[in-house]
Formats: C-alpha cells, sequence, structure tokens
C-alpha cells in the first residue's frame, strides 16, 4: 500500500483537458469505462421502454415502439456489448498482463475512442431526424424506403466500425510485441489469449460490415441498386454481408467474457487453470469458425438448401470449443479452494446463463427447429442469454475483480453481492418466460400480441425491473467504492498474474521496473 | 535491418528498431482490413456477375480499355517510384528520396486525370449507377447494375488514390525538412505500402472491368 499521495495514473496530470488528450492506455480505458456505461444507461432505458410497451396486450403506437427496439439495439449492440470489454478492460489490462508500458499505438488508441464519440454522435443524431425503426440488423428493403432517420444511425454504426478495428489493431501488435521478457504466447494470461483472438476478429471482419453500410448509405442517397430487386440487385446479399461481420461479432462480444471468466475462475478458486493450452486454442478456434457460420440466420430467406445444411453443421461445431471451455472451467473449479466473492458468482452465474445460452444456440442451428423458432422469442432469449447473460455478467464480474486495482479502493462485498442477486434472477425472470413465448409462437419485433401471451410477459416485464434496478444498484456500489471504499493492496486476491505485481492504482509508466516473467499466469499450486 | 540512433523512440518501446518493426506489423494489419473491405465489394461483383454475364459483358464494351491499360502502367510506374524512394531513405541519398515521391505524386494525377476523363465520358452518355441510370440504347436489362459496380469500386479505388497522394504530400514534406534517413523512414516505407496495395487492387479491376470478354 502507497499512501493517499502516491504517484499513480489518476494523478499523473491533472485537468479534463488531460483526460481528453491523454495517451496513457490505462486512461483511455478508463474514457471507454465512462462512455460504455452511459450507453448502457441510455441502452437500458429503450429496453425498459419496449418492456413497458409489452406489459400488456394491445399497443398504444407501434411507431414509437420500432424506435426503442431499434435503438436498444443498435446502441447495445455497436456502442456497449463490441467495445464493452477489449475497448474498455482491455485497454486496461492488456498491456499490464503482458508486462509492457502501454499499448504499441497510443494516439491510435485515442483516436479509437473519439471514432466511438463521433460515431455515437452521428447515430444519436437520428433521434432528431425522426428517428430509426429498421431494428439494429437494417435489413434492406425497409432501410431503403423507410423515412425515419436510420440512415445517420447506419452512417454513426460505419464510424464506430473504425474504432473497433483501430483497437484490434493495436491489441495485434500488441500482444506480438510488447510482451515483456519471457513472456511467450504459452505464458500469457488467458484473458490476453481471448483479447488477441477477438482483436483477429475485429481487424477481419469490421471491414465487410464497413463496406456493407457504405453500400446501404450510396443505396439510400444514390439509388445504386445494388441490394434493389427494381434494379435487377438483390435484398439478401445484404442479408449475406451483414452477417458475414456480425455473425464473428458475436463473437466479438463473448471471446473477451470468456477471457475473463477464465481469469476468476482460477483466481477464486486458487488453482491452476485446468487445461490453460486448450482453453487458449478454443478462443482462436471459435474465431476461426465463426466466419463460416453465418448462413444460419438466413434459413429463411431464400437460401439454397445445401448452403443451409452446411451452414447449420459448421455453427453446431461451434459448440466444441464452447464445451471445451465451459468442462475446463468445471475442472479448475474442482478440489479447488474456492473463495466466493462477488467477481466468481459473476463468473458462475456466467457459466450457468451461457450454457443455457449455448445449448439453445444448437436448437436454433438444427434447420427443422429453426423454421419452428425463427424470429420468435425464443431466438430473443437466446441471444440475451448470451449477450446478457455471457457478456455482461462477465464485464461485472471483470469490473469488481479488477476494481480494487484500477482505483485503489476496495468494493463493499456485501452490497456487490446484492446487485448479483438481483442481475442474475432478474435475468432469468426476464428472458426464460421468453423461451416459452417463443416456443408459443409469439413472433419478435412486433408491439403488440394477442391476449394468450400476456402473462408471460407481464412476468418479463416485472423481471426487466429487478435488472434495471440491479444495475442502478451496481452504480451505485461503484460511486461508494469510489468514494467511500477502503484502500486495496496491491494484490487484494492474491492473484499471480503481472497486473497484480504492480501498485493499485498502477504508476503512470506501469511498471517501476521491467517486468520478467519466468512462470505462467495461474500457477497457484 | 539497421536503424541509426539518431530516432528517438517512444517510452513503451525498447529501441527505434523495435518501434518499427512494430509500426510496420500494424501496417500489415491495416493493410488487411482494406482487403477485406475491397473483398466485399469484389465479391459481390462476381455474384451480379455470375447472374448476369451477358450484360456485364455489354457493360463492359463501354469502357475504353486502353485508357485502363495506360492507368494500368501508370500505376505500376508509379509503385516502382515509391519502391525506389524507399530505397534511397534507407541509403540515405535525400535528393533522391524527394524526387521518386515527387514523381509518384506525378503519376498519381495522371491516373486521376485520366479517371476524370472516363468519369465524364460516362456521366455525359448518361452510363450511371442505379436510378440515374439515363442511357437508352441498352441491350440487356439491368445494365444500370454494371455501372453501380463500375463507379462504386473505381470510385472507392480513387478515394484511396487521393488519399495515398496526401499522403505522399505529407511525407514529401518532412522528406524536404530533412526528416528521413538510414535511422528513420517508417512513415516513407508505410505510404509506400500502401500505395502499393492501391496499385494491386487496380491490378485486379482492370482485367475484371475492362476484359470481361
Amino acid at each position: 500500500m502507497h499512501g493517499a499521495h502516491s504517484h499513480n495514473y489518476l494523478n499523473h496530470e491533472k485537468g479534463l483537458w488531460s483526460w481528453l488528450t491523454t495517451l496513457d492506455h490505462k486512461r483511455i480505458g478508463i474514457l471507454y469505462m465512462i462512455s460504455v456505461f452511459i450507453f448502457f444507461f441510455i441502452g437500458g432505458i429503450f429496453a425498459m421502454l419496449i418492456r413497458w410497451e409489452l406489459f400488456n396486450s394491445g399497443s398504444s403506437d407501434p411507431a414509437m415502439y420500432n424506435q426503442y427496439m431499434t435503438f436498444h439495439g443498435a446502441i447495445m449492440v455497436f456502442m456497449v456489448i463490441i467495445p464493452g470489454i477489449p475497448a474498455f478492460l482491455g485497454n486496461f489490462f492488456l498491456p499490464l498482463q503482458i508486462g509492457a508500458a502501454d499499448v504499441a499505438f497510443p494516439r491510435l488508441n485515442l483516436l479509437s475512442w473519439y471514432c466511438l464519440m463521433v460515431g455515437a454522435a452521428v447515430a444519436f443524431f437520428s433521434l432528431f431526424a425522426s428517428g430509426a425503426d429498421t431494428g439494429w440488423t437494417f435489413y434492406t428493403p425497409y432501410s431503403i424506403q423507410t423515412d425515419t432517420g436510420t440512415i445517420w444511425l447506419v452512417t454513426g454504426a460505419f464510424i464506430m466500425g473504425f474504432s473497433s478495428i483501430l483497437t484490434g489493431l493495436n491489441f495485434i501488435v500488441t500482444t506480438h510485441k510488447l510482451r515483456a521478457p519471457g513472456m511467450t504466447f504459452w505464458k500469457m494470461p488467458l484473458f490476453v489469449w481471448s483479447l488477441y483472438s477477438t482483436a483477429i476478429l475485429q481487424v477481419l471482419a469490421t471491414p465487410v460490415l464497413g463496406i456493407t453500410l457504405l453500400l446501404l448509405v450510396a443505396e439510400r442517397i444514390l439509388g445504386i441498386g445494388i441490394f434493389d430487386p427494381r434494379l435487377g440487385g438483390d435484398p439478401v446479399l445484404f442479408q449475406h454481408f451483414f452477417w458475414f461481420y456480425s455473425h464473428p461479432a458475436v463473437y466479438i462480444m463473448i471471446l473477451p467474457a470468456m477471457g475473463i471468466v477464465s481469469e476468476l475462475i482460477s483466481t477464486y478458486s486458487r488453482k491452476t487453470i485446468f487445461g490453460y493450452k486448450a482453453i487458449a486454442l478454443s478462443s482462436v478456434g471459435i474465431a476461426a469458425v465463426s466466419f463460416f457460420v453465418w448462413g444460419h440466420h438466413m434459413f429463411v430467406s431464400g437460401q439454397s438448401e445445401i448452403a443451409g445444411i452446411i451452414f447449420s453443421f459448421i455453427t453446431m461445431l461451434v459448440g466444441v470449443p464452447t464445451a471445451i471451455k465451459t468442462f475446463n472451467w468445471v475442472a479448475t473449479l474442482y478440489k479447488g479452494s474456492i473463495r466466493f466473492d462477488t467477481p466468481l458468482l459473476y463468473a458462475l452465474g456466467f457459466i450457468f446463463l451461457f450454457t443455457i445460452g449455448g445449448v439453445t444456440g444448437i436448437i436454433l442451428a438444427t434447420i427443422g427447429t429453426n423454421v419452428h423458432f425463427h424470429d420468435t422469442y425464443f431466438v430473443v432469449a437466446h441471444f440475451h442469454y448470451v449477450m446478457v447473460g455471457g457478456t455482461l455478467m462477465a464485464i461485472m464480474g471483470g469490473v469488481y475483480h479488477w476494481f480494487p486495482k484500477m482505483f485503489g479502493r476496495i468494493v463493499d462485498d456485501g452490497m456487490a453481492r446484492i446487485t448479483f442477486v438481483l442481475i442474475f434472477v432478474g435475468f432469468n425472470v426476464t428472458f426464460f418466460p421468453q423461451f416459452v413465448l417463443g416456443a408459443m409462437g409469439m413472433p419478435r419485433r412486433y408491439a403488440d400480441y394477442p391476449v394468450a401471451y400476456e402473462a408471460l410477459n407481464k412476468i418479463s416485464s416485472i423481471g426487466s425491473w429487478t435488472i434495471g434496478l440491479g444495475f442502478l444498484f451496481a452504480l451505485f456500489v461503484i460511486i461508494h467504492a469510489l468514494k467511500r471504499g477502503e484502500k486495496a493492496g496491491d494484490n487484494p486476491w492474491g492473484a499471480m498474474t503481472l497486473e497484480w505485481q504492480t501498485s493499485s492504482p498502477p504508476p503512470h509508466e506501469n511498471f517501476k521496473k521491467q517486468p520478467v516473467v519466468t512462470a505462467g499466469p495461474y500457477e497457484y499450486r | 535491418m539497421s536503424i541509426a540512433k539518431t530516432h528517438q523512440h517512444a517510452h513503451h518501446f525498447q529501441s527505434a528498431e523495435h518501434q518499427f518493426e512494430s509500426a510496420k506489423l500494424g501496417l500489415w494489419v491495416f493493410l488487411s482490413t482494406e482487403i477485406l473491405m475491397f473483398g466485399g465489394l469484389f465479391v459481390g461483383f462476381f455474384i451480379f456477375h455470375g447472374i448476369y454475364p451477358e450484360m456485364f459483358k455489354e457493360g463492359s464494351t463501354f469502357l475504353d480499355w486502353r485508357l485502363g491499360a495506360v492507368n494500368t502502367v501508370v500505376l505500376l510506374l508509379s509503385s516502382f517510384t515509391i519502391a525506389t524512394s524507399v530505397y534511397h531513405a534507407q541509403k540515405g541519398n535525400q535528393k533522391a528520396v524527394v524526387w521518386n515521391l515527387a514523381a509518384t505524386i506525378v503519376l498519381g494525377s495522371v491516373f486521376m486525370i485520366i479517371k476524370y476523363i472516363e468519369y465524364s465520358s460516362k456521366i455525359e452518355a448518361g452510363l450511371l449507377p442505379g436510378q440515374m441510370f439515363s442511357y437508352e440504347a441498352a441491350e440487356s436489362a439491368n445494365l444500370a447494375l454494371y455501372f453501380s459496380f463500375y463507379f462504386t469500386m473505381t470510385g472507392l479505388h480513387g478515394l484511396h488514390v487521393l488519399i495515398g497522394m496526401g499522403l505522399m504530400a505529407w511525407v514529401l514534406m518532412r522528406a524536404l525538412k530533412g526528416e528521413f534517413g538510414p535511422g528513420y523512414y517508417t512513415p516513407i516505407e508505410g505510404v509506400a505500402l500502401f500505395w502499393h496495395l492501391v496499385d494491386l487492387v487496380w491490378i485486379y479491376l482492370f482485367p475484371l472491368l475492362y476484359l470481361v470478354e
């Protein structure tokens, strides 16, 4: 412990301007944290509005509902979950975990944050240009015909893509070139492995989204006809292009979450991670397979049957590396000296919810069942179990785990546990009924439904308020810890990875002395 | 590759050479994003070429392959001059660096002027993308789609040529101030790599668009 006057990255420079022009990866990580939290709050408000509308059968304003749904999806995907782990926690901890003084290109790192800000501003501008109502997928032909300001949202997503690409590029080079002496690839923490796999996806998939959205903008403004059947174009091509990015993007969202879970499971069971190499390589495996599964979004879009069968098969292959990870986490817990601190609760929550999300994914990958469940609430429940039950759980676990390192203070564990209970219970109450609704045939994205679906929708809406309460309380817990939290030691959890070897909060230059790595990241016993 | 100690390296690198190698890796990663972006357009091109082979054939007859060929030679030459510029930077021949960069910018301008001539004739004839298409003697249906691809692909490529020329002007200014030498020439190397990619994309665009038959 270094006392209140220790020199660290937070007091290295003072003033708002020093933050807005900072090249320090830790400060940029914090900038991302603040912006992602704000976007999450806004996206959350839209989620509440959706559930408010769906509380009763009958609809007051279907056009408004379409807007809520579109903004909820677009904000949560492009502004929260995609930058959420890599650009926030990854930015802060990738260099620390590999013993580097910064990322390879600090200026690009800051530029990436500004790309997100400008993109978000352009996207939000659509709110003032009569909104957007296509859903976050911007499917043609509706996205070309709608007279709302959807095109601003599309342009915003295009600009935010640069943010993602720059982060990925930075992480690839940083991982290759800036590892501390002695840190071979097989000695890297699993969070780094997962960020590296994610970075490959960000770099290779995002440009395809870029060109797709660019073509959509050109289609909308100039009417070039590539997606317009009246001019000989093909709207299904848009779906192919879109999912060629957006399916790998699902793994941009989940891979780093899996990395965090690996860290948490090993740290809080005080045991060497089981199957280190298998977990590391399964990240790369998921990244590789993810490029060849996009067609499973299009089983009913007029895709050829043989293509459907191939996509269905490859999609199921994703289950293999994913299961490898899950089994290895469980095997790590086995006979470990488990400490049920809040981060571990979130990690276990992740395993539980993500398994449900993953297994229902296999159901959806099966063509026959997919036809029944296609575009129903079953799909909505499935991907919320993956994205919220998976990614957001991991973010929360990661925030509580690394909070002492980032701010030098301890989060009140009792209160943090309450956030877990509220979010975990609220989440299941919200989304489990949606599996049932989907199986009963309730289509997604509609503002209204027959009375027969009302009871389950009411339960779902009540659950959503519980989640909302949980996250608001989590915000309070974090602010409370920032103001009143006890001073944290350098290594409150007794973890082995490099970020715990430096002071809390870390100094501007990360390490007083260049660390030299001799042991693996999880050699607890 | 040995790098003299004249150039200051950033605090998180061990040496100027370490920084140079990292910058180069970053550039290659960036180039892969460019390839994926153009790749999307190429895939779209091949799909529609497969659907409407006759229409694409007709479309290509409106392009003057001689102008395309001249532009191919111009870009290949420019790739040579910028590679020469990098070579001279490594050797420390200040003047040759500047002259070769200038020559590359001139060649880039020639490319854009020829492109301008081509574009104007298409626009005059009403051979435009999608809805704006107003040419009346088209034989195949959906001929507009060919010009959608023609203008998007060459337009995006042309934008890259302009960006490349801008980058070269920036590097040229720095070269005039004598900032580069055997110890530090990362920006020239980077711009050269980018320019080679721009050249390479054209190498594919030329036969695909102009030489369909």
